[in-house]
């Protein structure tokens, strides 16, 4: 596969705002590995059998035995090493440089948790060998139990849900079996308008309604209305505190007891915890389940993707409905599965959830310790640093005082007919990956940026002087934003066209 | 802190940049009364070398030094180094979900490939760009099938893994679908004629795994059949990958909910694991998840984007084809890797090799007095033995030899008590097969008064 | 702009109504708001729609929007040549970009809605919040 080579924009275009935290550099052009594929090529090479081999049709019946896979690849090992290097080296990445993406605080990776992770007698372990022969893998999952239980205030956890996601659809069935054991499960679920849209999702597949409640012009939670939302149909309001603005919901307690005085119960989205961990408890301040995303907070790393874990941490009224199997210490330094709970809402999934990933958050945690709060206050730091610096810049649609994550809109943009996206593209140019753009939807043109505790002084500086320089360029040169980004492999790519004609595989 | 890159003076200078006299002032939206005033009370903090001790202690806590015939869904198989050394490369990762493309090329194509290998090894059209696990992907094929028919009941094989069906029935409970569960035969498949006889009023979907929980292959276009003749879907479990080496795939079925686990990612205790589902492309829009696309710039180049968003919560929210968002990315990259190292004829012959062992251990084992084949049916790599003496109580002495034994299949099929479910992998080698069938032998001989170890 | 003989919804639907003929489609303001067009989702012929249920859904890349029939009536056509090229709602919206026609319930029904020049003001009125 031959690529032109198109002649390169002026340098001065890229540079116009003199970026300085990045550089253009020739990156390898690969095609897909199909495309390399010949016949005769292997990247394995197995040892030889030590017993008899067997003819397939004659043991499975002709029926039974396949065609070779076709298509398939025919590689050597050194094409795959080099195929796969070269598209990662089209990828930004944490170890490259901030990510302000809000409400995904992306963290640094620590990379002994890795090497724990892989440790032979922990990767190795089957889910179903003797208990006596897991005690070391259950001991690190009750560890982690204690920890997650200390940071939140809760009592109770599951470690089976495997993302942010499924600890929403397992606390929302937990709040189902609850209600239904005093006697009416209730119909909906109060989700507030600037909710992530798991929330909503998984409302539905937990079998309720959606109730949409506005929030009030402050962005926040409409405490002052909450009790006409609240009937006896309401199960529980889900909310993320602190907001999607990064706004800590200081009503909370009044929240709480809102729904408690009615019989309702407060879910908390946890996917803010970086906001809020060794500073504040959710389980002091009323909440009654909450999931957290270890692959945001407990710096378990995003892959791409995945994988996660997501942890729900419940109080003691909700405890017998916790998804099988619970791990328990039956007596001091002996560990089980409990799957004998009768009450239980069942299982989330085989096994007993993501232990690679929840192992990874266990090495976090025990690399801070108490001192986990200098980690929450430096990203609190970051988050009002990088909000003063552009205050001036960006319109700020909701001014209150921000906790681990900053909302700002587009509006004075748009004056030049430049929007979030195309300022997040530019920003691409600028050597950083965009912050979110999609949401919360409360603030039509968002930009949401969160730097985590991870981003150094110059990291933050850098960006905002990139920020600086594309509003600057947003009002002197616009289409140059519009048209961003222009020193990536690929320039914005047809959407439409993917999505009309969609070709979701290769074919020879 | 190590992974805190900031010097007291740079927190100073930015406190007084933001213009406030502490890092406390920035929390005065949080009650005070709710604002901890003393440290938690957590272990730590720890040095890497002191974190590595701590790991390193556990996982001599656990079954190391044991040689293990379990499978049930997990699989030993072989791991090339080459995986891990790509897998951990920063980019991959430490990167983000490919939603802005132009810096996600790596990802994307990746993904592109794995959406690719899992058709071809499935003979499905289109698949996703991976769900949680097995499990949970055969819940949301079935949801799916729900989707596309307008129907509310599903026919579910109990031949499929115990574990699998928990979590679907998990799912289904609050979303008004019914299950009835389909009996097996003597050849471990699952009953095709009382599948038949079965009402097909209102079923979305018959539900089989194969190979099943049982190990043994089942007739998936017979299966298919049946299905579409009571204008139900076929959906098919998959939770060995590798027996798409050499069995035949299920390409009469209309979504396939398969367990990646077997391609190159390790047991880990259950997880992370790679789910993926693979459909018809006329049911590409009911399929949840991510998925990848070509696409081409302004310039005509071509890059990968993801595509199709409009079925996600992101944008669907309550009405989305699923509420998942983060997946096993990374581990579907593991994946993908293996697959191509792997390729055409190693695939093939992995599978073959699989079979010859699993082959030689069953024989071999068949040989000892009282040891029983359970059923009739083919089988890959997993099969199911009858014994004369409880499951447990041979594992008990079988791990004075450190050996784990087979799955004592009783618990979750209490009609089939002393059997135990065996896997045996390419990686199995002879020697300890034969150090198994001795242990048994002996363990029967010793045992056969019914006398059990105190 | 908007044709004189089409009646419109606030939820930003046209009728034309021809005898007991309805045709229903989206306007311009809306697949302007919505974008680039790449699927489409039709009721089947035969259908039984009350005013205010929903027809389907008209999908851009990035937004899902539920198109409301603005009548009552049954479905005896579905405009199939969306399939393959949904970019007519774009280039089209009060032609070639129709969505169904329906045997109407009520021919004297879409009277009620507003008339060309109503919808006009009204669009102009909401284009003038959005840039506020």
């Amino acid at each position: 596969m031959s690529e032109i080579l198109k002649t390169e924009p002026e340098s001065s275009e890229l540079e116009s705002g003199k970026i300085t935290k990045a550089r253009r550099h020739v990156s390898q052009n690969e095609g897909l590995i199909f495309e390399k594929s010949a016949p005769g090529k292997r990247g394995i090479e197995l040892p030889p059998l030590d017993v008899p081999a067997v003819d397939a049709a004659s043991e499975l019946g002709r029926q039974h035995v396949r065609a070779e896979v076709e298509g398939f690849p025919e590689v050597s090992e050194i094409e795959v090493i080099r195929h796969f290097t070269r598209l990662s080296t089209w990828n930004y990445a944490i170890d490259l440089g901030m990510y302000p993406l809000g409400s995904c605080t992306m963290k640094y990776n620590p990379r002994v948790n890795e090497f724990v992770a892989r440790l032979d007698g922990l990767a190795s372990e089957h889910p179903y060998q003797p208990i006596e022969l897991s005690q070391g893998v259950l001991r690190i999952l009750s560890d982690l139990q204690k920890c997650l239980l200390e940071i939140t205030g809760m009592d109770a956890v599951t470690l089976e849900p495997v993302a942010g996601a499924q600890g929403e659809l397992a606390g929302l069935l937990m709040i189902r079996a609850c209600l239904e054991a005093r006697g009416n499960p209730r119909k909906k679920v109060l989700i507030p308008d600037s909710a992530h849209g798991t929330n909503p999702a998984s409302v539905v597949i937990a079998g309720y309604e959606v109730q949409n409640i506005k929030s009030n012009a402050r962005g926040q939670l409409d405490t002052d209305h909450l009790r006409e939302f609240v009937t006896e149909d309401v199960a529980a309001l889900m909310l993320t505190n602190p907001t999607t603005l990064g706004v800590f919901e200081e009503r909370i307690a009044e929240i709480a007891d809102i729904l408690h005085q009615r019989g309702a119960l407060l879910y908390m989205d946890g996917a803010n915890m970086n906001a809020l961990a060794g500073v504040t408890r959710p389980g002091d301040f009323g909440v009654d389940v909450m999931h957290l995303n270890l692959h945001k907070t407990f710096s378990t790393p995003h892959g791409g993707g995945g994988p996660g874990a997501g942890p729900v941490v419940v109080k003691k009224i909700l405890e017998p409905y916790l998804p099988v199997p619970v791990v328990v210490e039956k007596e001091p330094g002996k560990f089980a599965l409990d799957s004998h709970r009768p009450k239980s809402i069942g299982r989330v999934r085989a096994y007993c959830g993501n232990f690679g990933v929840l192992l990874r958050a266990l090495a976090y945690t025990l690399a801070y310790g108490p001192g986990i709060r200098q980690a929450t206050e430096d990203a609190v730091v970051n988050a009002n640093y990088l909000r003063k610096k552009l205050e001036g810049v960006f319109d700020l649609p909701y001014p209150l005082p921000s906790l681990h994550e900053v909302v700002f809109s587009d509006a004075r943009q748009k004056k030049h007919g430049v929007n979030t996206m195309d300022i997040a593209k530019r920003l691409i140019d600028y050597g950083f990956h965009p912050y979110t753009t999609a949401f919360p939807l409360i603030v039509p043109g968002a930009l949401m940026i969160e730097p985590t505790e991870s981003e150094s002084r110059e990291e933050c500086d850098l960006f905002v002087e990139a920020m600086r320089a594309i509003a600057d360029e947003a009002e002197k040169n616009p289409e140059l934003v519009k048209t961003a980004p222009h020193s990536t492999r690929v320039g914005r790519l047809d959407e439409v066209a993917a999505a009309r004609k969609p070709v979701l595989r290769w074919r020879p | 802190m190590r992974y805190l890159p900031k010097s007291p003076s740079e927190r100073r200078g930015m406190l007084d940049a933001i213009g406030v006299a502490t890092v406390e002032d920035l929390f005065k939206t949080i009650p005070e009364k709710f604002r901890l005033r003393d440290p938690l009370k957590l272990p730590g903090p720890l040095s890497e070398t002191e974190i590595i001790q701590y790991f390193q202690a556990r996982a001599s806590e656990n079954s190391r030094g044991y040689t293990s015939f379990l499978g049930a869904g997990v699989y030993n198989h072989l791991r090339s180094v080459v995986t891990d050394a790509l897998i951990q490369r920063g980019e991959f990762l430490t990167s983000y979900t490919p939603y802005q493309a132009e810096i996600s090329q790596g990802t994307l194509e990746a993904i592109f490939e794995f959406q690719t290998l899992i058709c071809q090894l499935t003979g499905q059209e289109v698949a996703n760009a991976s769900m949680y696990d097995g499990s949970t992907a055969l819940t949301e094929a079935v949801l799916m099938a729900e989707r596309l028919t307008s129907r509310h009941t599903v026919l579910i094989a109990r031949t499929v893994h115990p574990e699998y069906r928990q979590v679907l029935q998990t799912y289904a409970k609050h979303l008004g679908i019914t299950i009835r569960e389909i009996g097996f035969t003597a050849s471990g498949q699952v009953d095709r004629a009382a599948l038949t006889s079965e009402s097909f009023n209102d079923v979305a979907a018959v539900v089989v795994q194969s190979p099943n929980f049982f190990g043994v292959i089942e007739e998936i276009p017979e299966l298919a059949e049946v299905a579409h003749a009571g204008g139900a879907l076929l959906v098919d479990g998959i939770t060995e990958a590798v027996s798409l080496g050499i069995v035949r795939p299920p390409a009469e079925a209309d979504i396939v909910a398969m367990e990646c686990q077997s391609l190159g990612v390790a047991p880990s205790y259950g997880g992370p694991y790679v789910g993926v589902i693979a459909t018809r492309d006329k049911f590409v829009r009911q399929l949840p998840g991510r998925l990848a696309g070509q696409a081409f710039d302004a310039e005509g180049r071509r890059g990968f984007v993801l595509t199709l968003a409009t079925r996600e919560q992101h944008i669907r929210r309550e009405k989305a084809t699923s509420n998942i968002c983060t997946n096993e990315a990374l581990f579907a990259l593991a994946a993908t890797i293996h697959m191509t190292l792997l390729g055409k004829a190693g695939l093939r012959e992995l599978a073959e090799q699989n079979l010859a062992k699993a082959r030689f251990a069953r024989t071999e084992l068949e040989k000892i007095p009282g040891v029983r084949r359970a059923f009739s049916g083919p089988i890959f790599n997993e099969f199911v033995l009858e014994f004369p003496r409880s499951i447990k109580l041979i594992n008990r002495w079988l791990l004075d030899d450190k050996i784990i034994g087979p799955l004592a299949i009783g618990t979750a099929y209490p009609d089939l008590s002393k059997r135990g479910l065996f896997c045996v992998t390419e990686t199995m080698p002879r020697a300890e097969i034969e150090r198994l069938v001795a242990s048994i032998k002996r363990i029967l001989e010793t045992t056969g008064s019914g006398e059990s170890k105190s | 702009m908007y044709p004189a003989d089409f009646r419109y919804s606030k939820e930003h639907e046209w009728v034309k109504v021809e005898g007991s003929t309805g045709t229903v489609g989206i306007t311009d303001y809306a697949q302007s708001e919505l974008g680039d067009v790449v699927f489409v989702e039709l009721p089947k012929i035969g259908t039984q729609l009350k005013a205010g249920q929903s027809i389907g859904t008209i999908e851009s890349v990035k937004a899902v929007s539920e198109v409301y029939c603005p009548v009552s009536g049954e479905v005896t056509a579905v405009n199939d040549a969306l399939s393959n090229s949904p970019e007519k709602i774009n280039q089209e919206p009060h032609t070639g970009g129709w969505l169904i026609k329906l045997k109407l319930a009520n021919p004297g029904e879409a009277s009620a809605l507003m008339d060309a020049a109503a919808y006009t003001a009204y669009v102009d009125a909401k284009a003038k919040e959005h840039s506020a």
